[in-house]
């Protein structure tokens, strides 16, 4: 398990000064200007030696993203757009990053833009963070002030840190859809290619990284990219940030060890699953995108994204949601569905139509005023959901239905048996609803 | 998807005050030129708080006009982005339910229901006397801390139905007693810390040398502040280093040393600013090889004080304790016996000239000092107590840990102490 001396984000409750000196007592601004002299390809290498994926759920290399970014600019400037729409259901990581521990991300930001010859960074922060977006700013006006940041400053790279932020949008945690709202649009996917490293803000290259990513970034050319990647496992390296909800007993948010046994996150910071490990029925390991897994193959999982995609699920943001036996895994899946329907930005026709129509049927299916024979259409309309839309969305949409139906197909259709018993000559459907 | 139409009953016009006409210039000077569109959302948001907490239509045409939009890209903005209310809100309180999942399992059903009989039936409906309305909305990222509701700027979090209905009352008395109630947990709970205390971050003072071990020597403001954080002396097991990657630190450093020295005294002739400059030594004494270090560190003093940075207890040249060109006989003695020593800061001491416990024995306080300073390990030294651990192991008595470390063969593998 990590130990408290290799934890990056040692603030992550707000207990101590969130300001400036308290940040640089904790480490943050030390020595910024050394590794800025190192060159950009030394700040590239040591995050690629680190070993970082992508904090965001997709879990890309970051030091390979960046290396998209042209070398040189033809003219147009570069930018870095710091995602932190963070929306995902389970998910408050960045919340505590961007509210108590601000200075890591304003430096990250500082660092990451230098390695991609960036001048500008752009911090989009979630409507609803509104108290968080404040603590940012705050962070920002104060490194202005100490001269860390902008034109001129004593770290040797012009750079300037703006937030921006959006007003109640999902689909704006999807990079071109992020860009689309800065741009004061709706905030639909854009078609890829081109992708953003090449026409991406104000058709300028651009780069997307979750506020993890970024925000772990100094403390990785601090400590030296082997130092992360000597945490976790291979190819899983690092230290993350997990959020665990629903039936514990004490949820909470933590940093622990990238590929930390389900069970040993539980039990040593969670207080144990409500009413005992007998009583786990199913977790979502990575978000609502993610599929449910039963609680027995839960059991022996890790918590990386190799062991969790094996499971047919995934780590995505590492938003763990618990379940206890007490859940109805129908009435669940039902209400992500209709968050799906509800965050659908209305481009494409699968994802449009079907969200709506997998949450309707999902409905029924809660109360088990369904046929047996549905539960496979749904899993076909959801497949073709999948992979047929402009954005993740669709994916995302479909894979908590597909999940549900994977594993807990006996209990959906044995709420089909208990509404059908119940019914009489009259027919099931009606006369059921009337008598009660 | 969800279908958001702009109300019926439009109020005639909107204006901006004046104080938020000179924050939206700075607003739209962030954005490069021709792109003040960009700033529509926050404009917008800026409006509807202006406007008791919902966007009227006048608004939105003002919006467009303030940025050279055409009203219809204004009217897109403001249905697709659900904060936007495009009704009136309670003027109390417009109360957001989360009912998403995470939510929904520690009973988000129940917060409605209270919401449904205090407020109204259906959502976006004022309340009778038009203080309250409430919605039910998808996730608001305060998934630890569910159930949870958001009333205007904060978050009211870990709530039961006790506890909304107290709320509510609260803000339905707001005005008599001029004191909103304090938003966040509403249990005993320090926001996403888990409840009944830490599990992690625990031992957070011991942090402070670290910082310096691996983000370089002190810089000013750390030095000038150490006092404040006193290390908890009583905690024999203060974390050390970082023994994982040293030794693959120690192998890199190999090859660093032909590569590197050649950008750093690069680095080092053109002084950027003044107070990194300790900064780079002790980054050098991280990635270069022990001679290296030596050389580098001979040097230092020399440097000029930067102007920030208190040198009075940087130690000179003479303080450096004595040094052996090599092991004496040829063998080393295994100085990783002394807690507190891997196999990397084992190397500095060699290239330091220290192959013995004997000589470890002999260091004077100013000469710890100085090798403190040049290990960048600030406080090690006198916190492991290495010279009455050297005293023993010269003498040949075995130490609590030496027995361990003699034991332990897989010392030096990647795993942290404890799970090998």
């Amino acid at each position: 398990m990590l130990e408290d001396k290799d934890r990056i984000f040692t603030n992550l409750y707000g207990m101590q000064d969130v300001g400036l000196a308290g940040a640089r007592r904790r480490g943050s601004w030390d020595s910024t200007a050394y590794f800025i002299n190192k060159g950009r390809d030394w700040v590239i290498n040591e995050v690629k030696a680190s070993g970082l994926r992508g904090r965001g759920g997709a879990g890309f290399p970051t030091g390979l993203k960046w290396s998209f970014m042209p070398k040189e600019s033809d003219g147009r400037p570069h930018y870095l757009v710091i995602n932190a729409d963070e929306s995902e259901p389970g998910t408050c990581k960045d919340r505590d990053i961007l509210r108590n521990e601000p200075h890591h991300l304003v430096e990250g930001a500082l660092l990451a833009s230098f390695a991609m010859a960036a001048h500008v960074c752009y911090i989009y922060v979630r409507g609803e963070f509104i108290r968080e977006r404040e603590a940012l700013q705050r962070a920002i006006d104060e490194a202005y002030e100490a001269r860390l940041i902008g034109k001129d400053n004593i770290n040797g790279w012009d750079f300037d840190c703006y937030v921006h932020h959006g007003a109640g949008a999902y689909i704006c945690g999807e990079e071109t859809a992020l860009i689309e709202s800065i741009e004061g649009k709706k905030g639909q996917p854009r078609l890829k290619p081109p992708f953003p490293a090449n026409v991406g803000l104000y058709g300028a290259p651009t780069t997307v990284n979750n506020v993890e990513s970024i925000a772990v970034v100094p403390t990785i050319v601090r400590r030296s990219g082997d130092w992360f990647a000597a945490l976790g496992k291979p190819n899983n390296t690092g230290t993350k940030l997990f959020c665990v909800s629903g039936h514990v007993n004490t949820p909470c948010t933590v940093e622990e060890e990238m590929g930390i046994p389900f069970k040993e996150l539980i039990d040593k910071h969670c207080g144990g699953i409500r009413g005992g490990w007998d009583n786990l029925l199913a977790v979502i390991p990575g978000g609502s995108s993610v599929p449910c897994v039963p609680a027995k193959q839960m059991m022996d999982a890790t918590m990386d994204f190799d062991c969790l995609s094996g499971l047919q699920s995934g780590l995505g943001t590492a938003a763990v949601i618990v379940m206890d036996k007490s859940t109805d895994m129908i009435a669940a899946i039902a209400r992500l569905a209709y968050f799906y329907k509800h965050e659908s930005c209305g481009q494409c026709t699968p994802c449009r139509e079907g969200t709506g129509w997998m949450w309707r049927v999902l409905e029924r299916m809660v109360k088990g005023e369904a046929m047996k024979s549905e539960i496979d259409m749904l899993l076909e309309v959801s497949k073709q959901v999948e992979g047929h839309t402009i954005c993740a969305l669709g994916d995302a949409a479909a894979w908590p239905v597909q999940g549900l139906i994977r594993h807990f197909r006996p209990v959906i259709e044995d709420r089909i048996d208990q509404y059908t018993a119940k019914s009489n000559p009259d027919g099931a459907v009606r006369s059921f609803e009337a008598a009660e | 998807m969800s279908v958001r139409r702009l109300a019926l009953e439009q109020p005639a016009s909107f204006e901006f005050s004046p104080q938020n006409l000179e924050w939206a210039k700075e607003l739209i000077a962030k954005y490069p030129e021709g792109k003040e569109r960009s700033a529509v959302i926050p404009l917008l948001w800026r409006a509807q708080e202006q406007n008791d907490g919902w966007t009227s239509e006048p608004a939105m045409r003002t919006v467009a006009d303030m940025l050279g939009m055409a009203y219809i890209r204004v009217y897109e903005v403001a249905t697709f982005y659900t904060m936007f209310q495009l009704s009136p809100v309670g003027k109390k309180a417009h109360v957001q339910v989360c009912g998403t999942t995470p939510c929904m399992l520690r009973g988000a059903k129940d917060l409605i229901a209270i919401c449904k009989k205090r407020i109204a039936e259906t959502p976006h409906t004022l309340s009778s006397d038009g203080d309250f309305s409430w919605e039910e909305v998808e996730c608001l990222g305060a998934c630890v801390n569910a159930p949870m509701i958001q009333i205007f700027k904060d978050t009211y979090e870990d709530l039961d139905e006790a506890a909304l209905e107290r709320l509510l009352d609260a803000f339905a008395q707001e005005k008599a007693q001029g004191q909103p109630p304090t938003p966040g947990p509403q249990i005993e709970r320090d926001l996403s810390c888990p409840q009944g205390g830490l599990t992690s971050l625990i031992e957070v003072p011991d942090y402070v040398p670290l910082n310096l071990k691996f983000g370089a020597e002190p810089s000013a403001e750390v030095t000038a502040k150490k006092p404040e954080q006193q290390e908890p002396i009583s905690k024999p097991e203060a974390p050390a280093t970082s023994e994982k990657s040293s030794e693959k630190t120690e192998l890199d450093s190999a090859d660093e040393t032909n590569t590197k020295p050649a950008p750093l005294t690069a680095v080092r002739e053109t002084p950027v600013n003044d107070p990194t400059s300790q900064d780079e030594i002790a980054n050098d004494v991280k990635s270069a090889a022990a001679a290296a270090v030596t050389e580098k560190i001979q040097s230092s003093p020399g440097k000029e004080p930067s102007d920030e940075a208190p040198k009075d207890e940087a130690p000179t040249d003479e303080d450096r304790p004595e040094f052996l060109e090599g092991p004496r006989g040829g063998k080393a003695d295994d100085l990783k016996m002394i807690k507190g020593v891997g196999p990397k800061l084992e190397g500095t001491l060699n290239g330091l000239g220290i192959y013995h416990f004997d000589q470890i024995t002999k260091w004077s306080a100013n000469e710890i000092a100085w090798v403190d300073n040049s290990l960048s390990f600030k406080g090690r030294i006198e916190r492991e107590d290495w010279i009455s651990q050297a005293k023993q192991l010269a003498a040949g008595i075995e130490t609590e840990f030496s027995k361990r470390a003699s034991y332990d063969d897989n010392r030096k593998n990647d795993k942290p102490e404890g799970e090998v």
